[in-house]
């Protein structure tokens, strides 16, 4: 099965720019299926980010966060051919992670 | 609000004139003339825009576009589309056989004539035909195994100019008048036409939303809609399009849809593959 | 352009499967001179912070502390939302030591979005997609030097038209 995780992760000079999109269909608990019943709140909880053992970023993500969600910042010190670690935990307590590489 | 918005399109509609001449026959000056009046009406648009449906229309929704097209949710649609294009039918062929150039990079020749059958096909339908000459089950025209496919097929055409053909062939003609006609021929309790809002209200709002103009309107699908939360396929916006104005949808690639779908994509020869959009 | 820079094959993939509980993840690394690699923990998430209904009470739960406006924030959203479900919104500083930063919608039912930790070395700044209910402020707070700054924008939500 595929990742849930798409990463880009760019360095450039000490800089690398990472997006992510991850899919998730954050429900958020609000919003009602066809037959009148709420569908319950499943997303997304904690995104981290880590590199050379150090981890660079976190996310801590509510029910607002859109569905399939998308994320960019940059961090110094990476460079290109570096592993980037992503992992996240949702409020079911699944998870996934992905080991990328800096481009 | 919105009521008043659709008394006052109805009332231009009433007495606007059809923009192209009826039973004419003539591909060729329908083409000059439908991009005329485009082009005429928004000068500041870039022809090759337009593909790019509301966002050339506004620059508010253009810039919400692009920050969304930096990394757009369909990408696991076409991820999977890919994935569904590699794996070979039980037979141990694939859908690669079935196509020129392996069926990379050739969506903007669709939908085409095909002389045997006296039918227009689209990429949807010659899709489950390859899939039913191989064995395998045909997929919805409305979900989403469709819809991831045709995404990837679209995306490997990125860029590449529409290149639609109207052969020397009087049922060719005479589909290609059946979807013009389709076109610009009012239906549902709204009794609008699709050229009610793609032609003559193109680049109006609709709520906050802005009308797509008929010029390239093909070329962005298949398309994630936001209010889908998914990607959908041509089939599933054309029927939406139908119940919008409150009228009754066709059968998904019903001969009307395929014939409109072959006008709309003729007006648009020359133009790149946008698809797959992402669109509200 | 769209560029697959994270294909398979050049990606190797760890599934964790069910609850993490953070912690080794039983890669066998005991014995090493640096800490394991631990991944996202639940624990992180602040549970009560998202559960509030209004900006004092979320930065309260959230920093412990106030907040004051400062136009070394800035907020980027648009005007009209063309769709509330996805509102690309992104946050940047230009003040010293950023330690993190959140997002708060505050005519959403709880009005946490999102919260972000920055350690030394990562950028204040950050874009993502939020949901938003309807009209509302959006609030940018930055925490810097152990304060909390804050920018914000109202940002129209109304349904579209051709949805369907």
């Amino acid at each position: 099965m595929a990742s849930t995780i798409r990463v880009r992760a760019v360095a450039s000079g000490d800089t690398t720019e990472v997006q992510s999109l991850i899919r998730h269909p954050m429900d958020s608990g609000f919003v009602k299926d066809r037959s009148g019943k709420l569908i319950p709140a499943h997303h997304i909880e904690v995104v981290q980010f880590d590199h050379g053992g150090k981890t660079v970023f976190t996310a801590l993500w509510g029910p607002a966060v859109s569905k399939d969600p998308y994320l960019k910042f940059k961090f110094k010190g990476g460079k290109k051919g570096d592993d980037l670690t992503i992992s996240w935990v949702d409020n079911k307590g699944a998870s996934d992670s992905l080991v990328a590489k800096i481009q | 609000m919105l009521r008043k918005f659709f008394i006052a399109v109805a009332i231009v509609v009433g007495t606007a004139q059809p923009l192209l001449a009826a039973g004419a026959g003539d591909p060729q000056a329908d083409f000059k003339a439908f991009r005329k009046y485009f082009t005429e009406r928004f000068p500041k648009v870039p022809l090759n825009d337009f593909v790019n449906g509301p966002y050339s229309m506004d620059a508010g929704l253009r810039k919400q576009w692009k920050a969304i097209d930096e990394f757009p949710p369909y990408e696991f649609a076409v991820e999977q589309g890919r994935q569904m294009f590699a794996t070979p039918f039980k037979n141990g062929k694939s859908y690669g056989d079935c196509f020129p150039n392996k069926g990379i990079g050739i969506r903007q020749s669709y939908p085409y004539f095909d002389a045997k059958s006296g039918e227009v096909i689209t990429l949807d339908v010659a899709l489950n035909q390859c899939r039913e000459a191989n064995g395998e089950k045909p997929f919805d025209y409305n979900k989403d195994d469709m819809a991831a496919l045709t995404a990837y097929m679209a995306f490997t055409s990125r860029g590449k100019p529409f290149d639609i053909k109207i052969p020397d062939d009087p049922r060719a003609l005479a589909a290609y008048e059946n979807g013009k006609q389709y076109f610009y021929s009012r239906r549902g309790q709204l009794n609008f036409s699709c050229a009610s809002c793609h032609v003559q209200s193109a680049g109006d709002h609709i709520r906050t939303e802005v009308l797509a103009p008929a010029l390239g309107i093909t070329a962005a699908l298949p398309i994630y809609r936001s209010a889908w939360g998914g990607m959908g396929t041509t089939s599933r916006r054309l029927r939406t399009c139908n119940s919008q104005v409150r009228g009754v949808p066709l059968k998904a690639e019903d001969k009307d849809y395929r014939d409109v779908e072959y006008f709309l994509s003729y007006m648009a020869n020359g133009l790149p593959i946008s698809g797959p959009g992402a669109r509200p | 352009m769209n560029e697959f820079a994270d294909a398979p094959d050049s990606a190797r993939r760890t599934i964790l499967k069910g609850a993490v509980a953070g912690g080794l993840v039983g890669l066998g690394l005991s014995g090493l001179p640096f800490p394991a690699y631990a991944a996202a923990d639940a624990k992180e998430w602040p549970q009560e912070a998202f559960k509030q209904k209004s900006e004092v009470d979320a930065l309260k739960a959230l920093y412990g502390k106030t907040v004051e406006a400062s136009d070394k924030v800035s907020l980027d959203a648009p005007e009209i939302a063309e769709n509330g479900a996805v509102v690309p919104i992104a946050v940047a500083s230009t003040l010293p030591k950023v330690t993190g930063i959140a997002i708060l919608v505050l005519e959403n039912p709880n009005v946490l979005a999102a919260a972000y930790k920055i350690p030394e070395g990562t950028e204040a700044a950050v874009s993502n997609r939020l949901k938003m209910a309807k009209t509302s402020k959006v609030v940018a707070v930055v925490e810097s030097n152990g304060k909390l700054y804050s920018a914000s924008k109202e940002v129209k939500v109304t349904v579209g038209g051709c949805g369907g």
